[in-house]
């Protein structure tokens, strides 16, 4: 299966300063994204999961330039994104989407549907104009909402609706990559359902790539193809689904995924608790971030920054940044 | 049911009467919760599960009112008790904790002076053994060099840490009863493994009843021994966790179990309920949950139907499961779990 590249990542960090003393010097940096790499393939889509200030929403913004990117590189659809000028970046949005989580926020509240679906076509004039409102109504049924809503006010829509109308405006000028960063997360059970099914369809029609950021590993699991695990602006492991949810290498991931409450009172459970929390991005450990909570770690572990590694057992594409794979899938490692 | 009942609550209203319009914040729910076990009380958003734990410690915001049911607490109902009464009862033997533990901390006090306060008021402890108390508290729950943490202030601590303490503080008086309002939802899945790992922990050490509020469903499969499903106010079912998960009876449970994405399996198509949650102020007036559900007759969009028992200790508030069902003959046999698969 040759797949096209659509966006590759290299090498990416995010740095952000943090002012101190009296004089707002720079007296430190939150390493926010700290030497990212990863590609995304035409028609995929990536999730990127981890816990809260893991640097997930930190690398959607440096793709997008909402923040200019400390160092690293990031090619889409052949071009080099961060050589664009302010103004070209902006024309190239329309070929770069997102979707937040709190579409109310994202979206202008003294502004009918109509006008935030027509400006957005606009602004990026892929449409005449006298075009735009048809078109708007297409979008609308598009994503499951009906033509007599054209003319109301976001706070007239429930959550669930927002978010069709947060996904009809990133529609609208055709995007080829969609950015959504916890699109789903707001939103009640039943509702997410509709819209997981919705940006599934979508998908399947328009033929969009997608970048899901998120927290919840079922959702993940229902809508990616393939995976990457953060954890403190790291990529610990990313690998397709079936091979992250059958197969994790990393301790982190497993830890990750056996956490998660299984909606079955009768599932056997083995759970791996982490010993604290997530240690703090300003200084963060030595040698493999993860160290601090891992139950298999070593002094080499903290000294030495693992690489994402594939090895024999593991399928092609599926790479982990831990010291101790081997040992730990053979059994010679055992927790602590 | 043969074992002691700790809670029984029988038809619980609430309302907050706004000046042109009555919220009906919790409509009718009512459910038995057994000494030593927990209940979950699960719903979407506004469905009137934190407003049913409010009224529970009467600690509603104004114009809230409990207006009508019972609250059995102990064998005594708590609505017919005086504010002074209540108050002694809150903290002692029922505590609550809330899903934003910086909210219910107090920024300018060390976590110590909290700790210690709680136990001054309830249990009259003076400043050195109430920092002893406090202590050992700390430890309880998990926290790693307590001496030193009882001097910190809240924003030193992470958001697992603080919701330790929350819990902390809320056991402080070794209450017979926690009320727990989504006291995972803010925090991680590793952090939150850890606090519902330790509230089970504490409970079967301390014997404490615990309600669970939350809309995860995966978090009353681990840790509830009951159900009460609520929509619109009302509970819509109740049953032990086990006969929920199995055979789940109510249409909207159905379709709630339907929805979640699975972590541990694959599912190649979501069910969705189709619609969203009614607002409280178009209310449909039979089942509530009628305009969504794929098996609704006439009969459910005019008339509410009551909360019944259906076999053994199970109860759901739908027409299907009454003489008079005129709908779906299959569903009415074989269940909406089944019915609606095959669909
Ligand atoms: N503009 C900024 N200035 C300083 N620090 C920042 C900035 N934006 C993000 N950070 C920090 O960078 C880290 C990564 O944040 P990010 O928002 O990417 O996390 P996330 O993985 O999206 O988390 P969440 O799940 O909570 O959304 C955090 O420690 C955050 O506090
Ligand atoms: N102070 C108030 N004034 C008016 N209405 C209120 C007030 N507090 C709550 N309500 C209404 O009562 C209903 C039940 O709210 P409640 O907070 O119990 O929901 P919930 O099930 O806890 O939802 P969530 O999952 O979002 O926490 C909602 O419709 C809400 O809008
Ligand atoms: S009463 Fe009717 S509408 Fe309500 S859940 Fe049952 S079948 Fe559906
Ligand atoms: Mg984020
Ligand atoms: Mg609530």
């Amino acid at each position: 299966m040759a797949q096209k590249e659509l966006l590759k990542v290299t090498n990416l960090k995010q740095y952000f300063p943090i002012k101190g003393g009296f004089l707002g010097r720079t007296v430190n940096h939150v390493k926010a994204v700290d030497d990212v790499t990863f590609e995304i393939f035409e028609g995929e889509t990536l999730s990127v999961v981890g816990e809260s200030g893991c640097g997930k929403s930190t690398t959607g913004r440096a793709i997008l330039r909402l923040d200019e990117p400390t160092a690293g590189e990031i090619e889409f659809d052949g071009g080099d994104l961060l050589a664009l000028s302010k103004s070209d970046m902006r024309k190239k949005r329309k070929d770069l989407q997102v979707i937040f989580q709190d579409p109310y926020a994202s979206l202008n509240p003294r502004q009918t549907v109509a006008q935030i679906l027509t400006e957005a076509m606009a602004i990026q004039n892929v449409i005449p104009k006298k075009e735009r409102r048809k078109r708007a109504i297409e979008l609308l049924e598009t994503v499951g909402l009906n033509a007599g809503q054209i003319d109301r006010y976001p706070h007239e829509f429930s959550g669930g609706q927002r978010q069709r109308v947060g996904i009809a405006r990133a529609l609208s000028v055709n995007p080829k990559l969609i950015i959504c960063d916890e699109a789903v997360s707001a939103l009640d059970v039943s509702v997410q359902a509709q819209v997981l099914n919705l940006l599934k369809n979508l998908q399947r029609e328009f033929k969009l790539t997608f970048l899901f950021i998120a927290h919840d590993l079922g959702v993940v699991r229902h809508i990616s193809d393939r995976i990457i695990v953060m954890y403190l602006g790291k990529i610990v492991e990313i690998a397709d689904k079936k091979s992250l949810f059958d197969n994790p290498q990393h301790p982190y991931t497993k830890s990750l995924l056996s956490a998660i409450p299984t909606p079955d009172p009768e599932a056997k459970k083995e759970r791996i608790i982490l010993k604290g929390d997530v240690p703090s991005p300003i200084d963060p450990p030595t040698g493999c971030r993860f160290h601090t909570r891992c139950p298999f770690a070593t002094d080499l572990c903290k000294t030495e920054v693992p690489d994402l590694r594939n090895l024999d057992h593991m399928k092609e594409g599926h790479r982990a940044a831990c010291h101790h794979i081997e040992k730990i899938v053979t059994g010679d490692m055992q927790p602590t | 049911m043969s074992e002691d009942i700790i809670l029984d609550i029988k038809d619980l209203q609430t309302s907050f009467y706004l000046d042109d319009f009555e919220v009906k914040a919790v409509d009718g729910v009512s459910f038995k919760l057994p000494k030593g076990k927990t209940i979950g009380i699960v719903g979407e958003s506004g469905s009137g599960k934190s407003i049913t734990a409010l009224s529970i410690l009467r600690l509603l915001d104004h114009p809230g009112k409990v207006k009508g049911g019972e609250i059995n607490f102990k064998g005594r109902d708590l609505t017919t008790l005086t504010d002074k009464e209540i108050r002694q009862i809150r903290g002692n033997e029922i505590s609550m904790i809330f899903q934003e533990p910086m909210t219910s901390l107090n920024p300018v006090y060390t976590i110590g002076q909290q700790i210690r306060e709680t136990l001054k008021v309830h249990q009259g402890l003076d400043k050195e053994n109430g920092t002893k108390k406090a202590i050992e508290l700390l430890k309880l729950v998990g926290i790693p060099s307590p001496d030193k943490r009882v001097k910190q202030y809240p924003h030193e601590l992470s958001g697992g840490m603080r919701q330790r303490v929350m819990i902390a503080m809320a056991l402080a008086c070794n209450p017979d009863l926690l009320i727990a309002d989504e006291p995972t939802t803010a925090l991680d899945v590793t952090i939150q493994a850890q606090i519902l790992d330790l509230i089970n922990d504490l409970q079967d050490r301390l014997g404490m009843s615990v309600i669970m509020i939350t809309h995860d469903l995966g978090v009353v499969a681990e840790t509830c021994d009951y159900v009460a499903v609520m929509y619109g106010g009302k509970v819509v079912e109740y049953q032990d966790v086990k006969s929920l998960f199995r055979n789940p009876k109510h249409p909207y449970t159905v379709g709630l179990l339907k929805s979640i994405p699975r972590h541990d399996t694959d599912v190649d198509e979501l069910e969705p309920i189709r619609g969203s949650v009614p607002s409280p102020k178009d209310m449909p007036k039979g089942c509530r949950f009628a305009p969504r559900c794929p098996f609704a007759t006439e009969l459910c969009m005019e008339e509410l139907p009551s909360l019944d028992h259906v076999e053994g200790e199970s109860e759901v508030r739908c027409w299907i499961y009454t003489d008079h069902w005129d709908g779906d003959a299959e569903v009415k046999a074989h269940g909406p779990k089944r019915v609606a698969q095959s669909n």
